[in-house]
């Protein structure tokens, strides 16, 4: 067994709240920038919230079928 | 850091040790699975109600205009001046007759339109209230605001047409969602550390949809939080405005103490006058008449506020003497009241123009699936622990 593939299947906090974490903190971001700065905030908090969705629709084209 | 150490010291022990921590972390889990299963569990049908009512309201402005319930001025003639207020005030007594003035309201982006608020009584149920919409450069009644059918939904959302206890219990059923996403946090550890982020397998339907509430759960976490989190905070303006009433507003007008209420009223143009010389880089948001739930019953409460998306919320109010007009205090809101007013637009997803809005719609549809698959998840595992007869499923146990 690999180190790689050892580690994903303990899991360590990184490779599980790692992801959640990086959008999450984005949201938070997104969600201040459109309230704090008028326009370029605006866009990027059309980024940042867009991208838990983009995320989303990413996974979903990229699922395995089993 | 205490935790890791005492983890640490745990590993180096013996087997029983190991054990006995095992047994300790499946018992916390579970511990954590009741919290969960519970707080969405008994919110769930009321979460749905909260998210589904909210869909539209997202677009309120947009559908009131389509459906005629946000009257637009006539465009302004070039050069042409506005009318006094007095003058709209008066006018709107006259169409509301026996009625008397609440509120006069300016909407921020409509700087042409004068919406002013008539009810039975100066403190009478908001429910009665009136709220009309006047052309500000011809004082022409342009129709009334915001009736229709979103405002069933808005009843709906804010109170369940149950007043404020309906309010209240809805920040209550507000704050087990934001304990079933804390305790839904902690899960995913146990539950997902066997998986990458954002796997999605359809090897059973039930596998399939206890994908895809991680996924989404884990992904609208913290706008979810936010939105959850102001909305509770929402439902206590009441409480907060009576706090600032008994406190800060009680001292502003203490030299008033066994006065009458004032009986003419000053004149409404003068007083916008001496409100903005208080406020200097300010605009009127709205006015508050003496003896509404905004002010106190000797002056007329102005409420100035900025115009960058941040100090356009955080409201500014000036007391002025209901008879003479007469400046008498002017004090920055509390912070409480502060941040009400900020956490309204982090609620409404209103502050970032359509696109924000779209945005905001997809992620409550992608919550409302989050609510749903964990209600199928509970009732899947209800039915197989009763029946015992789905040998074989791959279970979805927390993994060690």
């Amino acid at each position: 067994m690999t180190a790689a593939r050892k580690s994903r299947v303990s899991g360590n906090w990184r490779t599980v709240y790692g992801g959640p974490l990086l959008i999450g903190a984005l949201s938070i971001a997104g969600l201040l920038s459109a309230l704090l700065y008028e326009g370029p905030g605006r866009y990027f908090s059309w980024l940042a919230l867009g991208a838990p969705v983009a995320l989303t629709v990413w996974f979903f084209a990229r699922r395995k079928r089993i | 850091m205490a935790i890791g150490a005492a983890r640490r010291r745990a590993c180096r022990t013996s087997g029983r040790g190991g054990r006995r921590e095992v047994a300790l972390k499946a018992k916390t889990v579970r511990i954590w699975s009741v919290v969960h299963t519970w707080s969405s569990l008994i919110s769930t049908l009321f979460l749905l109600l909260l998210c589904v009512t909210g869909l539209p309201l997202i677009f309120h402005h947009e559908i009131d205009e389509l459906l005629g319930y946000d009257p637009k001025p006539e465009l302004a003639q070039p050069g042409a001046v506005k009318r006094s207020i007095d003058e709209i005030a008066r006018t709107a007594l006259a169409h509301d007759p026996g009625r008397v003035l609440q509120y006069i309201l300016w909407d921020k982006d409509e700087p042409n339109t004068v919406i002013a608020f008539t009810n039975n009584k100066v403190d009478g149920d908001p429910d009665a209230a009136t709220l009309r919409a006047y052309d500000a450069h011809t004082a022409k009644p342009l129709g009334s605001v915001g009736g229709g059918p979103m405002l069933i939904f808005l009843k709906l959302h804010v109170d369940m047409f149950a007043g404020q206890p309906g309010k209240l219990f809805l920040g209550a059923m507000g704050f087990l969602f934001l304990i079933a996403i804390v305790s839904g946090v902690v899960l995913y550890w146990p539950f997902t550390r066997r998986l990458s982020f954002g796997t999605l397998r359809d090897k059973s339907r039930r596998i399939a949809w206890f994908d895809w509430h991680n996924l989404l759960g884990a992904i609208t976490i913290a706008w979810a939080l936010v939105v959850g989190a102001t909305g509770v905070i929402n439902t206590l303006a009441e409480v907060m405005l009576n706090q600032w009433k008994a406190t800060e507003l009680a001292d502003m007008v203490k030299p008033y103490a066994g006065k009458p209420p004032p009986v003419h009223l000053a004149s409404l143009d003068a007083t916008l006058e001496k409100a903005r010389n208080a406020a200097p880089g300010m605009n009127v948001s709205f006015v508050a008449f003496p003896g509404t739930p905004f002010t106190s019953s000797h002056h007329f409460a102005v409420f100035m506020r900025g115009d960058t998306p941040l100090t356009s919320r955080l409201l500014k109010p000036v007391l002025l003497d209901g008879e003479t007009g007469e400046v008498s205090d002017a004090r920055d809101l509390p912070v409480y009241l502060k941040a009400l007013l900020v956490s309204q637009p982090l609620h409404f997803g209103d502050y970032g123009g359509m696109p924000l809005k779209i945005i905001w719609a997809l992620l409550d549809v992608m919550t409302i699936v989050v609510i749903g698959s964990g209600l199928y998840l509970w009732v899947v595992k209800r039915r197989k622990h009763h029946s015992h007869a789905l040998a074989g499923q791959v279970s979805l146990q927390p993994s060690r």
